[in-house]
């Protein structure tokens, strides 16, 4: 597999007024890899996922998707790029007035063109990838529980068989038994794919499980990356203080 | 000294600081209420549509909207009809009733009514459930899923707004001239065949059609502001609920100003 980065974000500077978020993020992520991006509440982690998605713009820096160029650009070098990436948000995000079905093949019938038959068929076999049965295809996303919309946005984001995936918080507000299936999930998923993903999480056991290589994000700059397998020796007493869960350290509890 | 420093030593901000801050907040938001409007008509009036969020947005306008419309005009045309009877039994004008009755309920009554009331259901729904949309990040989903929020989102209830808007604004005439037969035949003292004879008389087609103009310009004003503050709501139950109240007031506004501009411009052409 192309080790050539799939994504990369080179340099990215975000402010919103006098206030810094981001202030020169460096990664990127390989075909086949997945990413994950550590940091607490308030260190820019959603900032710098809605500038790789495109749903913000960064001050400064460069985004480049397979080799183009995409930070300004809105037109089709991001559609194409879009056509090519899936994302499953913190909250699901599925659209209340469509049924979950709809929801899982929005991409295929507004974008992709598919027949309404033929989509709700892919619809109803991505389900199944996430373990949930063709019973709740019909119903709106109001009638399922917190853990099933979390599969249905995670159906969503793999519907149209994506070569990137971006993962927002995947196991946030879920109970740690649904919350390790989701990460079961995502691996199986994202492997099946043969898909590159980037995650942002403060939760240590899904990024133990998801990641192939982990990065820290600490006031709006990487301050650490390495392999998964690294993370209990990173050396980094930022790192070690998140890692463990303390108080005391470096990095200054957001109260 | 400072502006900082002059409100600090008063306790109160400069008058021209506040006047000044006023005047530029109100220019910025017209500037960006401007481009969303110009946005969302580009999508309206070019491919790629969404006739299935087209007809939905149609019967969630329109048709869930006959009830409260039927309902305004039916007691408008009613009080019309009392209050120009009592007003013209001073002068001995007692039969023009049915005649001032359609006059003032397809030129100006049922169309401002009818707008002011959607402006209340429709432009305050549809900024909160956008609002809604946009907290809860189902907007910047529509995004990545590859679909602009202007074409699926925007443009289906601008089109939904200047098409039903209209079709709203027959029914409420219909409805709100009846009004005004049925208490003046029943209460009264008119004949029916000679009442309706004289409103049908009366009427021009030009009467119709400057309330047609001005459902028109309200549909759209009606949906732009429900949309534009919707896309523009900020987190939680305060900013969705304050994006609605925003939308109701603003597109009420509006619509009374944009009622007396068209009236001006289709009285100075003669109709």
């Amino acid at each position: 597999m192309s080790t050539k980065p799939l994504l990369e974000l080179k340099d990215v500077h975000k402010s919103f007024g006098p206030k810094q978020v981001l202030k020169g993020v460096d990664i990127d992520v390989a075909p086949g890899k997945s990413l994950v991006v550590l940091g607490g509440s308030g260190s820019g982690k959603s900032v710098m996922l809605k500038n790789a998605l495109g749903l913000m713009t960064p001050n400064q820096g460069k985004i480049l998707f397979d080799g183009e160029d995409v930070t300004h650009d809105q037109g089709k070098t991001r559609e194409a790029m879009r056509a090519r990436i899936g994302m499953l948000f913190q909250s699901a995000a599925l659209f209340d007035s469509l049924t979950v079905w709809e929801n899982i093949a929005f991409r295929l019938l507004n974008a992709d063109g598919m027949k309404r038959k033929e989509a709700k068929e892919r619809a109803i076999e991505t389900l199944k990838q996430v373990r949930l049965g063709s019973d709740v295809a019909d119903l709106t996303p109001a009638e399922i529980s917190g853990g099933m919309q979390k599969r249905v946005g995670l159906a969503r984001a793999i519907a149209s068989r994506p070569e990137l995936i971006f993962f927002d918080e995947p196991t946030t507000g879920l109970d740690p038994i649904t919350a390790d299936a989701i990460n079961d999930l995502i691996v199986e998923q994202t492997k099946a794919l043969g898909a590159a993903a980037i995650s942002i999480t403060h939760d240590m056991a899904s990024a133990r499980k998801i990641a192939d290589e982990i990065a820290m994000l600490f006031e709006g700059k990487i301050i650490w990356r390495g392999p998964a397998s690294m993370i209990d020796d990173s050396g980094n007493a930022h790192v070690d203080q998140f890692v463990h869960g303390r108080a005391d350290g470096p990095i200054q509890p957001a109260l | 000294m400072s502006n900082a420093s002059t409100k600090a030593k008063s306790g109160f901000p400069n008058p021209l600081q506040w006047l000044g801050g006023a005047t530029l907040a109100m220019l910025g938001e017209m500037g960006r209420l401007s481009i969303f409007t110009a946005k969302t008509m580009g999508a309206s009036f070019s491919p790629r549509w969404y006739p299935s969020q087209i007809i939905r947005q149609m019967i969630a306008i329109g048709f869930y909207s006959l009830p409260v419309v039927g309902l305004s005009a039916i007691f408008i045309g009613a009080a019309l009809a009392l209050n120009i009877y009592s007003g013209g039994s001073r002068f001995g004008a007692e039969q023009f009733v049915p005649n001032i009755v359609v006059l003032g309920i397809t030129r100006e009554l049922g169309v401002t009514i009818t707008g002011l009331m959607l402006a209340g259901r429709v432009s305050a729904g549809i900024a909160a459930e956008i609002g809604a949309m946009r907290v809860t990040e189902q907007i910047d989903a529509l995004k990545t899923l590859s679909a602009n929020p202007f074409r699926y989102l925007y443009a289906p209830r601008f089109l939904a707004g200047i098409l039903t808007l209209p079709i709203l604004v027959l029914i409420a005439d219909v409805i709100g001239v009846m009004g005004g037969w049925a208490v003046s035949t029943l209460g009264l003292g008119f004949d029916s065949t000679t009442y309706l004879r004289n409103t049908i008389d009366f009427l021009t087609w030009q009467d119709v059609t400057v309330g047609l103009i001005k459902a028109v310009v309200f549909g759209g004003v009606i949906a732009i502001l429900g949309c534009y503050h919707g896309d523009k709501s900020t987190a939680g139950a305060t900013g969705v609920g304050r994006a609605a109240t925003f939308a109701m007031v603003g597109a009420a506004v509006l619509i009374l100003a944009f009622n007396y501009l068209i009236s001006t411009v289709l009285v100075d052409f003669g109709s």
